[in-house]
């Protein structure tokens, strides 16, 4: 087969497959794997000793894409980059702003890691827009889920189960999604907050009104929390827009324009993460936001709120296992994206069971780690 | 089927006016809005409870007796239609709205709580629930959950299963799930979003927490005539391609915009063959200016006219129109059939084009009223039963569009799901493999395949077709069939 196989200096052999096929031959060779993509949420796909990467990036490009019908596919491999760049020409994006882009994330490590960035406070997240999927299961099956159509309500939503699924169900080989429109032009407002309090009830507010806001994070700024919210549209009308919810926030400084850009680019990047950090992705809701940023200020924590109060991204300096217990006592779940640990998940887990008798079926002999 | 023992179980559980045996109490539970198919349930019980619905069924499990969970029937695939001698755990007493949290605009909800009623909950607040299926003032969340239901408004906020953040849930062996949570994010494989849309084969949710949204500001809607329906079709690609993203994007044809205005006066000009709305919805000022630029759109796709809703009253009667179209169209036919299908927007065109010549080769009429911005079609098919062999071309025409929507690159159903009715088309959708790998998942949620038993797969038993007319309440004009 034409896949290419290295071996580096540990005892960890790295195989990347060229096409579909090779994937199927390698999955069934083969009785540990682990699957990578470009390598940038490493917690997700270190292999252990003894165990055999697959890495997709030889499984690349767009396969197709018609931009007058805002929906593409491309092979999992493919860098976030190269489908942005692609998307744009025409205008479009992927709405919900994945991490990582220019670091070399690949379309299928970013579905099954499940991960949506600051802009997916507008329309959804990464399962709002994956469409299709094809993947090969650890009995080495060739298994498609979904369509390449806006609206598809056939057989069970496979894409949806392989959202979050890490490469410990199958090996994501293919991936549709549908687009949308971009913004032409974005405006962010950074508004400084008096106290946590006060910055929770400006998200409460806004997450009522009818401001249309590409995002809204929630940041700690020499411990004083600031609010930036982000909003985009025609360029005619955007100034206005802006005027108008400064005025009912009652307070908001403008990002300049060049600035503008390059702090969501910083947010996309985790640059604002100490890099030999761990990096962990929590979902929450708004009301655990206070208990939770004392256990995170107190701890030392570096932290970024996302989606008016979503999600978290929590730069960890000590042992994850501490984590972990903080997590728990709240119910709160989290996944380790960079960081020393075994096990990716954090905290509170729910649909165990369920996620468990999925394994059984797509991957009974355990070839992909446990999940 | 062995029921006795399962039956005598179950009332020792479950009162006699909630335990319906006898025939007349059942008829009403024997069929859902997909008429053509009937069949009768050994028993039907009105759980009131969570802990009735999980005890029901546990016992179901342990005694290898199908259920067909239920809540009130309009599913168009035939998805609620019980199985002949099974139980039929009818859902609609379950119907509170738990919890209600306007700060993080979410709303938890027992599965017998109506569409509508979300919506109507989330009011004061300023919120809605953005899904809406036209049945939306009768079906019940359950349904959406299990159907994974859309609406008109899909093109932008997505449909039941982007509005589900997670539910509890009962599996067919009667072990009880949580899955997702309270947060719009999650970690770990998206098992809500795996059990939305499971056709009822993956058991009966029994709370679903649904996000909410804020009303939007202002909402503008443009109503376009043409000569043609590709006409029609080729300006909701121009609308897709000009880079707006409309929230609902309608069209009807002749047939239809003449039902209609006769029966709710809608305003809707008689001469045209097709009829365009597009809706625009979001922040005033933003949506003023991209209104402008859509009306440059759609003046540039060749209309014959153009009427913009003045009012939120204008705007009501041109909704009220459409939303009344199916039930209207029926009322021109003894008989009618519905499809559900997918194309690419792009070639919405052709597929309306290829849709009329197919009712001229077989010489029915078909109306098209559907969601053209997600390329969903609902032509319905309209014949006379009573005529011999009138029912089978209607079959045969229906099957012909459904194998175009599969050609063009679309699916078999939108938003009806597979349920009886496209059973045998998932074939030409999937592979072998593809669905063992299905088949293979259900049975690990049920390894005796008693829940919904006969849907969604190819190789289910199905009752006899025949014509039953309409659904009471579709005669009513309560529900309707897209």
């Amino acid at each position: 087969m034409s896949a290419t196989l290295s071996t580096t200096m540990s005892a960890v052999t790295v195989i990347s497959p060229e096409t579909n096929e090779d994937v199927q031959t390698v999955v069934c060779a083969y009785e540990q794997i682990v699957v990578r993509g470009g390598g940038t949420k490493p917690a997700l796909c270190t292999a252990g000793d003894g165990a055999t990467v697959l890495d997709t990036r030889r499984l690349t490009g767009i396969v197709e894409y018609e931009p007058g019908e805002f929906v593409f596919t491309a092979r999992a491999g493919t860098p976030l980059r190269e489908i942005a760049d692609a998307l744009a020409a025409y205008g479009q994006y992927l709405p919900f702003d994945p991490p990582l882009v220019q670091e070399g994330a690949t379309l299928g490590g970013t579905v099954a890691a499940g991960l949506s960035g600051s802009g997916r406070h507008r329309y959804g997240g990464v399962r709002d827009f994956l469409i299709g999927v094809r993947f090969v299961d650890g009995q080495g099956r060739l298994v498609r889920g979904g369509g390449k159509v806006v609206k598809n309500a056939a057989g069970f939503d496979l894409p949806k189960l392989l959202v979050g699924s890490i490469g410990r169900l199958g090996v994501i080989v293919e991936a549709s999604f549908k687009v949308f429109p971009q913004p032409p032009r974005y405006a962010t407002l950074r508004v400084s907050q008096p106290s946590l309090d006060a910055a929770l009830a400006a998200i409460t507010r806004l997450n009522g009104s009818t401001f249309d806001i590409e995002a809204l994070d929630l940041l700690i700024e020499a411990g004083a929390p600031v609010l930036y919210v982000r909003q985009g549209g025609l360029a005619t009308t955007l100034e206005e827009r802006q005027q108008s919810l400064r005025i009912w926030l009652g307070v908001g400084t403008p990002l300049r324009e060049t600035d503008e850009a390059e702090f969501w680019a910083a947010a996309r990047a985790f640059s604002w993460a100490p890099a030999d950090w761990s990096l962990v992705k929590t979902p929450i809701t708004l009301n655990t936001i206070p208990v939770l940023e004392q256990i995170l200020q107190a701890s030392g924590a570096q932290r970024r709120y996302l989606a008016g109060g979503a999600l978290v991204w929590i730069a960890w300096p000590g042992e994850l296992a501490q984590l972990h217990v903080y997590l728990t006592q709240l119910q709160l779940s989290g996944l380790v994206l960079r960081g020393e640990t075994q096990w990716p998940f954090v905290g509170a887990r729910t649909g165990a069971s369920l996620a468990a008798r999925v394994k059984r079926v797509l991957d009974p002999t355990n070839r992909f780690p446990i999940l | 089927m062995e029921t006795s023992g399962l039956i005598s179980e179950l009332e020792r559980c479950f009162p006699p006016d909630r335990l319906l045996q006898r025939p007349a109490q059942m008829a009403p539970y024997e069929s859902d809005a997909l008429t053509a198919f009937r069949a009768r349930p050994a028993a039907v019980i009105l759980a009131e409870t969570q802990a009735e619905v999980i005890q029901a069924v546990r016992l179901c499990h342990r005694h290898a007796i199908p259920f067909v969970a239920r809540g009130s029937g309009t599913s168009l695939s035939g998805g609620s239609l019980p199985v002949e001698e099974g139980i039929v755990i009818a859902l609609n007493r379950l119907n509170r709205v738990l919890r209600l949290d306007p700060a993080q605009r979410i709303a938890v909800v027992e599965p017998g709580v109506i569409n509508l009623d979300v919506s109507r909950a989330a009011a004061p607040h300023g919120l809605y629930y953005a899904p809406d299926p036209s049945s939306q003032l009768i079906c019940t969340i359950g349904g959406n959950v299990a159907f994974n239901s859309g609406g008109a408004h899909c093109l932008k906020y997505g449909m039941t299963a982007n509005h589900v953040l997670g539910l509890k849930a009962v599996l067919p062996d009667g072990e009880v799930v949580q899955l997702g949570g309270e947060s719009l994010e999650s970690v770990g494989p998206d098992l809500t979003g795996f059990f939305v849309g499971s056709e009822g084969l993956f058991g009966v949710a029994l709370e679903i927490i649904l996000r909410l949204l804020p009303k939007p500001e202002c909402y503008r809607t443009v109503l376009a005539a043409y000569d043609s329906l590709a006409g029609a079709g080729d300006a909701v690609a121009q609308v897709v391609a000009s880079g707006l993203l409309p929230g609902a994007m309608e069209i009807m044809d002749a047939l239809a915009i003449e039902a209609a205005e006769a029966a709710v006066h809608a305003g809707y000009p008689r001469d045209a063959a097709a009829l365009l709305i597009v809706e625009l919805e979001g922040e005033r000022v933003q949506v003023e200016a991209e209104f402008a630029h859509l009306l440059r759109v759609i003046e540039g796709s060749g209309p014959k006219t153009v009427t913009v809703a003045k009012d939120d009253a204008d705007r009501a009667r041109i909704w009220k129109g459409r939303k009344s179209a199916f039930s209207a169209v029926g009322r021109l036919s003894p008989d009618y059939l519905v499809q559900d299908g997918v194309v690419p927007r792009s070639r919405l065109g052709e597929a309306l084009a290829t849709i009329e010549r197919l009712s001229r080769t077989h010489n029915l009429r078909v109306a098209n009223v559907f969601h053209a911005g997600d390329g969903n079609l609902h032509p319905l098919i309209l014949f006379n039963g009573r005529v011999a062999g009138e029912l089978e071309r209607a079959e045969a025409l229906a099957g012909e569009i459904i194998q175009m929507c599969i050609a063009l690159g679309g699916s078999v159903t939108g938003e009806h799901g597979i349920g009886m009715e496209k059973r045998q088309h998932m074939r030409a959708m999937f592979t072998t493999t593809d669905l063992e790998v299905m088949a293979e998942l259900r049975r690990a949620l049920d390894p005796g395949e008693i829940s919904n038993r006969g849907k969604m797969f190819p190789d289910g038993e199905a009752p006899a077709l025949s014509s039953h007319g309409v659904h009471p309440l579709e005669r009513q004009g309560v529900i309707s069939r897209e």
